[in-house]
């Protein structure tokens, strides 16, 4: 199967439909809250937060039985919400650090879930296969249950943030204002921090648990080099992540096997790797150009300065010299010099240049900053 | 115990070792995260040392891993140099992504060898005995006891000729370039051991909870002293111990090994994390309970002070005038009587001579809020200390 045939297939195609549909609305909500944890430099707590969610997977399916992925979900979801406070409490009341601290949780809850995974294996109960794709994700077993459950958690989440907006920014950019301001930014951040555990427990099942951090990140990393506006930023997260959703099911569809996670995080981070190039603003290639541009110009300004200090000693400003009388000083090429005259600041004739009276003004006041008052 | 029991064990607690080390330098560097980039994204190395090779236990792997792993330093340092994305982004966007690369090599490529992801993210460290280390034809033991043995060696041999000089970049940057050592020498050397013993380790422990086997024990020992020695030698302690521990535990509930190790590991931490005599939660609430109280004692001596006035001072008003719940003024007025630092006559409550001399010491404190002042404050009243 191609790419063309993928997307002929999903109009038609009920499981293409769903999982594509699925992986979309997960890379949305994902990019929307991902550029919370972005901003507020948490960017690696989803990391702990989707391995800190695997013991509850197993421990609910040890208590219930059931395979029923909201049940294991539900289960994902507290033992993602303890790792979560439990990194609060080691940051807040010991001199550990916030990376030992995340990294530590990590692991140990993973470890954990680790430990119960396999021991869960070893029972002679036959129903715990399929336990395992949360480690990676298969978006294949996306069923429409989970797909209306992630477009309804999506929409609570939007219209959460819709009803905090003013909340969420102001806390987002300066916490202590907030605080001062009388909000009660421990319930504030606990909302946000909730919204972003849920995030992250419903890619579980797509993506899995080793890379749904990326998928939190990645939208929101490369919507960030394209705007300076908070709204602006999470609605272009929220648009790749979809992208990336959609455009990596159809990749690993159409491949044999490839599972769905990785091809979908790789998407992104070509997003990402594209933004960090290309965005206008921030981006790496317009920053090298404009670089060079100022560069020309001081370079363009030094000759122009210099001839100014000839020009000075006359009282004609317009009075031509020869172009040789340059040669001392070795920031000018035939190249500059025609910008110069372009930029209509000297006339070229022959081997000759004189300054204009626009040139003379421009160089005289070339180290005077205008205030911004003037 | 038999033969295979003993020799797992043996590398368990080698690996325990060789993790612990390094994790110290990483935790107190503050780069424990790194080690969590660097295991995930060693998978692609290993990956193409494994279709090169097609031994798992090759050291051409460990090289290709460990080179990976200093890529992967460099790349987060790259991307964070542009200024683009803060550095926990950076290191988020790298490790994923290069993790997945090394994902989908597998399933493109390897599908028939015994090289699948979950071998990589856990380790299967019942298996390693019985990759035999055939020399001149003498079986000499685990191949992986081999490997990880050496890097212990080198690790050991590292630290103790480089001690000095980790211990003042690790605590002092500026202090150790001014003496000559160059902080980047002993950034990337770090980086590279932690690659290599990650690398070295991720067979028999699996790439996730390598990061246990390091950032555990360092953090656990952190919560317990803040000498450095002391650190590595209760890091050690703890690895070994969980190791152990881990081992029997795996073999009773018959589940895996290095996911009850890091079990281990983690009841180990949290046993400290709640009663570190002087770092542990319950230590800390305590004190900062005391604090609090300490708090109001000063505020309700320092409104003694202030007020001349019988009312301000009756003892049935004080509630409503420093606003405080009841339970909690009678703490710190039985607490202020114990200490004589007021006295209470009719139902009327002033200071003492040495309440007055108290908070006029504590007044000048608050005032000038200089370190010195409280110095000798310390040993005179019970308030500040700790």
């Amino acid at each position: 199967m191609n790419l063309i045939e993928y997307f002929e297939l999903v109009v038609t195609d009920y499981t293409l439909r769903t999982i594509t549909l699925g992986t979309a609305v997960l890379g949305a909500i994902c990019g929307m809250l991902g550029s919370f944890a972005v901003l507020r430099k948490q960017s690696l707590l989803g990391d702990a937060i989707s391995h800190a969610a695997l013991p509850g997977i197993a421990i609910a399916f040890l208590i219930t039985g059931a395979k029923d992925s909201n049940t294991l979900l539900l289960g994902a979801l507290v033992s993602g919400l303890l790792g979560t406070f439990w990194i609060r409490g080691i940051i807040k009341k010991t001199h550990l650090k916030t990376d030992t601290a995340l990294g530590l949780i990590l692991s140990l809850f993973f470890g954990f879930g680790m430990l119960l995974l396999t021991f869960i294996q070893k029972q002679p109960n036959a129903n715990q296969a399929g336990l395992d794709k949360y480690l990676f994700g298969q978006a294949a077993t996306l069923l429409e249950s989970d797909v209306l459950l992630m477009v309804i958690v999506t929409g609570v989440a939007l219209i959460v943030l819709l009803l905090f907006w003013k909340e969420f920014k102001i806390m987002l950019f300066d916490a202590d204002y907030t605080k001062t301001l009388g909000f009660n930014t421990r319930f504030i951040d606990t909302l946000i921090t909730f919204f972003i555990v849920l995030a992250i427990v419903l890619g579980l099942q797509t993506v899995g648990v080793v890379l749904m951090s990326a998928m939190l990140l990645a939208p929101a990393a490369a919507a960030r080099q394209w705007t300076n506006k908070l709204s602006t930023m999470i609605f272009i997260a929220a648009i790749f992540g979809a992208f990336s959703g959609v455009f990596g099911t159809a990749i690993s569809a159409s491949q044999n096997n490839l599972s769905t996670g990785p091809v979908i995080v790789l998407v992104a981070a070509v997003f990402v790797l594209i933004s960090f190039v290309f965005s206008p603003g921030r981006g790496l290639l317009f920053r090298q150009l404009r670089f060079l541009q100022n560069r020309r110009d001081l370079k363009l300004q030094k000759t122009l300065q210099f001839m100014y200090d000839i020009v000075k000693t006359h009282d004609n400003i317009s009075h031509p010299h020869a172009i040789r009388i340059l040669n001392n000083f070795h920031g000018f090429t035939k190249k500059s010099l025609q910008q110069l005259e372009e930029k209509q600041w000297i006339t070229l004739s022959g081997q000759e240049w004189s300054m204009t009276q626009k040139g003379f003004s421009k160089a005289e006041n070339l180290y005077n900053q205008p205030l911004p008052n003037d | 115990m038999t033969s295979p029991q003993i020799e797992i064990q043996l590398i368990a607690v080698v690996v325990a070792i060789a993790c612990a080390i390094p994790g110290v330098f990483l935790v107190l560097r503050k780069m424990a995260l790194i080690s969590d980039a660097i295991s995930h994204s060693i998978l692609p190395g290993i990956v193409l040392g494994f279709f090169i090779t097609h031994d798992l236990n090759s050291p051409l792997l460990i090289l290709m891993a460990a080179v990976t792993g200093v890529i992967t330093v460099v790349l987060v340092e790259a991307i964070q140099r542009t200024g683009l994305v803060k550095e926990d982004t950076a290191i988020g966007l790298v490790f994923p992504a290069l993790f997945s690369i090394g994902v989908i090599l597998i399933a493109k490529n390897a599908n028939d060898v015994h090289l699948d992801v979950d071998a990589v993210l856990l380790g299967e460290l019942a298996f390693a005995p019985f990759d035999r280390l055939i020399m001149g034809g003498v079986d000499v033991g685990p191949k992986s006891l081999w490997i990880m043995g050496g890097i212990l060696i080198s690790i050991i041999a590292l630290l103790l000729l480089f001690y000095k000089e980790l211990k003042v970049s690790t605590f002092d940057i500026g202090l150790s370039s001014a003496l000559g050592i160059s902080p980047l020498v002993m950034h990337y050397g770090l980086m590279s051991v932690s690659s290599v013993t990650v690398v070295g380790a991720f067979d028999a422990v699996g790439a996730i909870l390598v990061v246990a086997m390091m950032i555990a024990p360092a953090a656990t020992a952190y919560l317990l002293t803040s000498d450095l020695k002391k650190m590595l030698v209760l890091s050690v302690v703890f690895g070994v111990f969980s190791a152990l521990a881990g081992y029997w535990m795996a073999n009773l509930l018959d589940a895996s090994i290095s996911g009850s190790m890091s079990t281990m590991l983690g009841i180990v931490f949290l046993i400290v994390y709640l009663f570190a005599p002087q770092k542990g939660l319950i230590a800390v609430l305590y004190r900062q309970k005391q604090q609090r109280t300490e708090v109001s004692l000063l505020t309700f001596l320092l409104h003694l002070n202030n007020h001349t006035e019988i009312e301000e001072r009756h003892i049935n008003h004080l509630q409503e005038h420093i606003n405080w719940q009841k339970v909690r003024s009678k703490t710190v007025l039985n607490l202020a009587l114990k200490n004589n630092m007021i006295e209470i006559e009719n139902k009327v409550v002033s200071l003492t001579e040495k309440g007055k001399d108290f908070t006029d010491l504590a007044l000048e404190y608050i005032i000038t809020n200089k370190d010195e002042k409280i110095e000798p404050m310390k040993d005179d009243f019970f308030l500040f200390r700790g």
